[in-house]
């Protein structure tokens, strides 16, 4: 088989497990078993997508890592932002890599891949494997509350400053 | 103000990501993400290997015929997109017979030379602008080469071809001919390599774009 065709987009496979992820080991690992995975399942894969493919690999190999980790549930966001960043300081709040990490799971791959892949709504749905409603809803909440923590309004350590314009 | 400060937000969040995380794409893949390969692409390497060793040789006569057998043929795609790549790309002021202003009429020409309809990729995401191109002799029938440059100077070729008789569909594949860096494939219609003397992972995000631009 031609694995060749998957190697030009290990690179945005690793930006985007980067992103996912948090850190560069957890994320190599993700990409590592996601190519495993795509290599044992290349026969299956009809000349199409690739990237989508991928990436579905990738969200199935990486929801698996979050249930075998049980990482998930104490990232889960819920509707009214409330839920603060834990310890956050200022500083902390413009750290992009931590903001991403506020938020759920789900909302970040579909913040992410519009982010980093351009993909459209179609893409992210096949992707994900989820309905294209569902990928606006995860979209536009997640895109909101990533602006909110990055703009330090969902801060544990609020500054009662306002900044004068 | 603007209309719509939220918006403005969300498209500055997009840039901020995609800034933040470009570093990644441009690191070293980690050994450990090779793949491996079944032993008859280790083979075939092997065998380009060798025929790199002659071309060598035979870069001093460019017009040296090559064998025609057809399972060669694949294998020959990247070395001769490589030697027309390496004769051309060089050239300073006749790099292209037909540049860039006529591309209608490039187009049209070399797509009737070949008896297909050529698309050119556009290229401007990666950086690359099209020069123009040219027609070759091949082996079996003639040859269109178009070459792009980036700001820089460095100039890249995509080689198209048509397919000779017994070959075998090709899936995206990686040659290193001397200094030069190949990706080609063959679908139904036509060969194509993309050459440059590029790193590999540079190479690979542009031939990735013609790739899907050629594809769909």
């Amino acid at each position: 088989m031609d694995y060749e065709l998957i190697v030009p987009y290990i690179p945005n496979l690793r930006r985007y497990a980067r992103a996912l992820v948090g850190d560069r080991d957890g994320a190599d690992d993700l990409v590592q078993d996601t190519l495993e995975r795509a290599v044992r399942k290349f026969h299956l894969w009809r000349p199409g997508d690739l990237r989508a493919w991928l990436f579905s690999i990738m969200h199935n190999v990486f929801v698996n890592q979050l249930k075998s980790r049980k990482i998930s549930s104490d990232q889960e966001v819920d509707d009214t932002f409330a839920a603060p960043v834990p310890g956050a300081t200022r500083a902390d709040v413009l750290d992009l890599q931590r903001a991403l990490g506020t938020l759920a799971p789900e909302q970040r791959e579909v913040v992410l891949l519009v982010a980093l892949e351009d993909m459209s709504y179609a893409d992210v749905s096949r992707a994900l494997g989820i309905p294209m409603g569902t990928v606006m809803s995860r979209l536009s909440r997640g895109r909101e509350r990533l602006r909110r923590v990055m703009n330090g309004e969902v801060a544990q350590q609020r500054s009662g400053l306002k900044v004068v314009q | 103000m603007s209309a719509d400060p939220l918006r403005d937000d969300y498209a500055d969040q997009t840039a901020q990501i995609k800034q933040f995380f470009e570093p990644v794409m441009t690191e070293p893949i980690p050994e450990r993400m090779h793949l491996r390969q079944p032993a008859w692409i280790a083979h075939a390497k092997a065998a380009i290997l060798v025929g790199i060793g002659i071309a060598i040789g035979l870069m001093v006569s460019m017009v040296a015929p090559l064998s025609s057998d057809p399972s060669l043929a694949t294998a020959q795609l990247p070395l001769r997109a490589a030697r027309a790549h390496v004769v051309y790309a060089s050239e300073v002021r006749h790099p292209v017979e037909v540049d860039a202003t006529q591309q209608e009429h490039l187009v049209k020409w070399l797509s009737k030379r070949l008896g297909i309809d050529l698309k050119v990729p556009v290229l401007a995401r990666e950086g690359f602008e099209l020069l123009g191109g040219r027609l070759l002799p091949g082996n079996e029938g003639p040859v269109a080469q178009f070459m792009y440059q980036d700001q820089s100077g460095k100039r890249l070729t995509l080689y198209v071809t048509r397919p000779h008789k017994g070959d075998a569909l090709t899936a995206f594949r990686f040659a290193q001919e001397g200094p030069v860096s190949v990706f080609y494939w063959m679908d139904s219609e036509c060969g194509y390599a993309l050459s440059g003397e590029l790193e590999r992972p540079a190479l690979a995000k542009v031939a990735t774009a013609v790739y899907r631009q050629l594809e769909n």
